[in-house]
């Protein structure tokens, strides 16, 4: 058993998790949403494995360095994040309709980083500048807050949804989540994710400056990472002026999230120095 | 606070926030998608004279230090200042009171409240539910009632000064980046292995700066992957002052050496001389290309000659040898002898084709139809040389920084004033025991500043705890 088959039984339990958090949305049932629950707890856990097997397979090779280091590792470490985040939001906010619009990233993402012929699983050497535990840091605490933008990305669809919902109505949408919790709940995970996108940013930078030299270069990718940084520290105001409720503060989240992605993987598209984030 | 001065006024709105913020984002991603400081030339040729003349004057070029968006993050410290300002000289009082007042009122407001009876008399239960309040929340006030008293609590008051914090964190960013670029500088030194240098040249003028000490290069390596990619890249240096070598270190990328606030670090390395002899003796009269068919799989022997375009087989287009060069370069290292030739797809752009002699797999990295190489040579791995035939500079950055200190003691406090403000509150609690019989009734209500409904489930959780505790007999 290699962690590349343990990580595609990860896409399996998240994808399983996925359809059936939809099936107990759409069904109005209980049981799914159970069998989602251990899918996606089972999924989380070999996820874990698949890690840790992952990094002592790279000491067996010889090159010996955590799995994050490349697209196919970030994306699987990515999965991972949102899979905890999420089982977290589940547990203390008592609801498992968000599970229907955030286990799909998760799965989406797992599925990307097995099936796209543009994404290598095998491990690979570090390049010296990557030889710095600040990667592992920076790496981290930048996925954490990217998942929480995600959880945050699909509770802000959910509010849009709900918020066409007419207050009589008891169908699909009358079992998503109040839009008072909703929003709520994106401002969480917006503050949870500005705080971990801030400890990324700031860890990336010390990391390059022991690197190169200095802190920061605008480059392609720091500088998107900042306009994300930005586009969330412009939410957390808005929601202090009068007239920024619910719905503006949704379409922030949505904007911030296309931030995150593109600084996640458009910018590899982009002349740049980056060479981490590159496939 | 209250001012009417416009200009403050200006300033102090959380509007203009939104609006500097959401520039500054839309504003940064110009300069990622026009990569930056290139040379004129490139820029020229790209956009043509009138959009080269116009980008040029709004500083497009080098926009991050360009005059408007360095206006802009002026406006943003400005903005964030007077903000300040004006809201902690009103809320200084409400964070520090001379004296605590809780304001039963308030807590009567609120839609949730919990509840529960207690089959003992207030007195039994008022030193067990003050401890409580204590031991959970510090701060507290106990008010006797006409049924029984009252335990107010609260913690965590001075939570409300951080988003202040965080406001002064980024404050101290950009005060960090202003003092770096004024006091510091960053420059480069190329240092043959076994020379010195004394001087560095600096990035961005080109000017050279004298460093007042002695930079030398003992030896330079570079060891690789048995993938070829690089593994380490590695500088024995020494530092001397007055020709006395005063310090020693063996520099790697991300571990630079520091000495007397100036920074080295492993950048890059080259070659000094050319790692392979020139093939002088190569005849350019009778050359013999291989041409692989990617489809069929077939190899074909073509005789060329230089200049002269010949077919190449299965209707793949044609192949016009240009040129021979005895020591040529790939990337900047040296791979020998090559030929240089012009390859015309039936369709298409037609490509330029490099084949070193004593590669015969080189032309397969271009990933093309038709993989060419010159026949019958002796072939070689294409890997890097060994060491013994080249001598190496190594490249170093030498930087100085005087603002690094302020821009990280900005970075902790950022992440510190982050949490408060993000997961801690201001929290009050009521606690009012009231005698029913010879039982007492007990409602637990609370507040905080944030997180409204994390409070609610803190003061359940509360609930929970005092309906169990029992009290004295
Ligand atoms: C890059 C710049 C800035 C960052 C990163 C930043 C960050 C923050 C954060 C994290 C909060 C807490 C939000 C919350 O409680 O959910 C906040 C609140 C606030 N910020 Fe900023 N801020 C910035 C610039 C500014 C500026 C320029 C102003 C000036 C008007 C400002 C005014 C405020 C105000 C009034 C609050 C609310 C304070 C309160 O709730 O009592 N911020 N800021």
């Amino acid at each position: 058993m290699n962690s590349s088959q343990l990580l595609s039984f990860v896409t399996f339990a998240y994808g399983f998790a996925a359809t059936f958090y939809v099936a107990a949305w759409v069904f109005k049932k209980t049981m799914p949403a159970r069998l989602a629950r251990w899918a996606a707890i089972i999924g989380v856990v070999v996820n874990v494995a698949g890690f840790i097997l992952r990094w002592k397979e790279s000491y067996d090779i010889g090159y010996g360095h955590a799995p994050l280091s490349n697209m196919y590792e970030s994306l699987v470490f990515f999965a991972l994040t949102i899979g905890i985040l999420y089982l977290f939001v589940e547990t203390r906010y008592k609801t498992h309709i968000v599970g229907a619009f955030a286990t799909p990233i998760a799965f989406l993402a797992m599925a990307y980083a097995s099936l796209s012929p543009n994404i290598s699983d095998k491990i690979q050497p570090l390049i010296p500048a990557l030889k710095s535990n600040w990667l592992i840091a920076h790496v981290v605490t930048c996925f954490f807050g990217y998942s929480a933008f995600a959880v945050a990305f699909g509770v802000s669809i959910m509010y849009l949804i709900k918020s066409r919902a007419s207050e009589k109505e008891n169908g699909l949408l009358a079992r998503l989540p109040g839009l008072k919790m909703l929003d709520e709940l994106t401002h969480q995970m917006v503050m949870f994710g500005f705080l971990f996108l801030s400890i990324g940013i700031i860890t990336g930078a010390v990391w390059a400056n022991s690197a190169w030299g200095t802190y920061w270069s605008w480059d392609p990718k720091e500088t998107w990472s900042l306009v994300t940084w930005f586009v969330y520290a412009t939410l957390l105001h808005a929601r202090m002026m009068r007239g920024w409720y619910g719905k503006k503060i949704a379409y922030l989240s949505i904007i911030g999230f296309a931030a995150v992605l593109f600084t996640y993987f458009g910018v590899n598209y982009l002349p740049g120095l980056h060479s981490y984030g590159s496939v | 606070m209250k001012s009417t001065n416009p200009v403050w006024k200006f300033f102090v709105s959380v509007k203009l926030t939104v609006f500097l913020l959401l520039s500054l984002a839309a504003t940064s991603i110009i300069g990622t998608v026009i990569p930056q400081n290139a040379d004129p030339e490139v820029y020229f040729h790209k956009f043509g004279p009138f959009l080269f003349r116009l980008f040029d004057v709004l500083d497009i070029f080098d926009m991050y230090h360009a005059w408007w968006f360095q206006l802009l993050l002026l406006l943003l410290v400005s903005n964030i200042v007077v903000c300040s300002i004006d809201r902690l000289s009103a809320t200084w009082k409400l964070i520090f009171p001379r004296n605590l007042v809780f304001k039963p009122a308030r807590f009567e407001k609120l839609e949730k409240k919990e509840r529960f009876s207690v089959k003992r008399p207030p007195d039994a239960l008022e030193a067990a539910y003050t401890a409580f309040a204590a031991k959970k929340f510090g701060r507290r006030q106990i008010d006797k009632t006409e049924k029984g008293f009252v335990v107010f609590a609260e913690k965590w008051r001075w939570t409300r000064l951080g988003v202040y914090i965080v406001h002064l964190s980024v404050i101290l960013l950009i005060v960090g980046a202003i003092i770096g670029s004024l006091f510091g500088f960053k420059g480069f030194a190329n240092i043959p292995e076994g020379e010195s240098v004394d001087h560095v040249r600096l990035r961005d003028s080109g000017r050279m700066l004298p460093l007042g000490f002695t930079i030398r290069c003992e030896d330079f390596n570079i060891s690789f992957y048995d993938t070829g990619a690089p593994k380490e890249f590695r500088s024995s240096l020494t530092i001397l002052e007055n020709d006395q070598a005063v310090v020693k270190k063996d520099i790697i990328v991300n571990d630079p050496l520091r000495y007397r606030g100036i920074s080295i670090f492993q950048a890059s390395y080259g070659e000094m001389a050319p790692e392979k002899k020139p093939d002088h003796d190569f005849s350019t009269e009778n050359i013999q290309l291989n041409f692989t068919v990617k489809a069929s799989g077939m190899v074909y022997k073509r005789k060329v000659e230089i200049g002269k375009p010949v077919d190449i087989p299965e209707g793949h287009g044609t192949f016009t040898l240009m040129e021979f060069n005895p020591s040529a370069e790939f990337r900047g290292q040296n791979i020998g002898a090559a030929m240089f030739g012009v390859l015309s797809p039936l369709q298409g752009e037609p490509v330029e084709v490099l084949l070193p002699l004593h590669f015969p797999n080189f032309d397969k990295m271009r990933r093309g139809e038709v993989v060419i190489s010159v026949a019958d040579q002796e072939a070689e791995t294409f890997s890097p040389a060994q060491k013994d035939d080249v001598r190496y500079y190594t490249g170093l950055e030498v930087n100085k920084d005087p603002g690094v200190w302020v821009v990280y003691s900005g970075f902790i406090i950022m992440i510190a004033g982050c949490f408060i403000t993000f997961f801690m509150s201001h929290q009050q609690i009521c606690i009012e025991v009231s005698r029913k019989g010879d039982n007492s009734d007990v409602r637990v209500m609370g507040i905080a500043n944030k997180n409204t409904m994390g409070m609610q489930r803190k003061v359940e959780k509360i609930a929970g705890h005092l309906a169990k505790l029992r009290g004295n007999p």
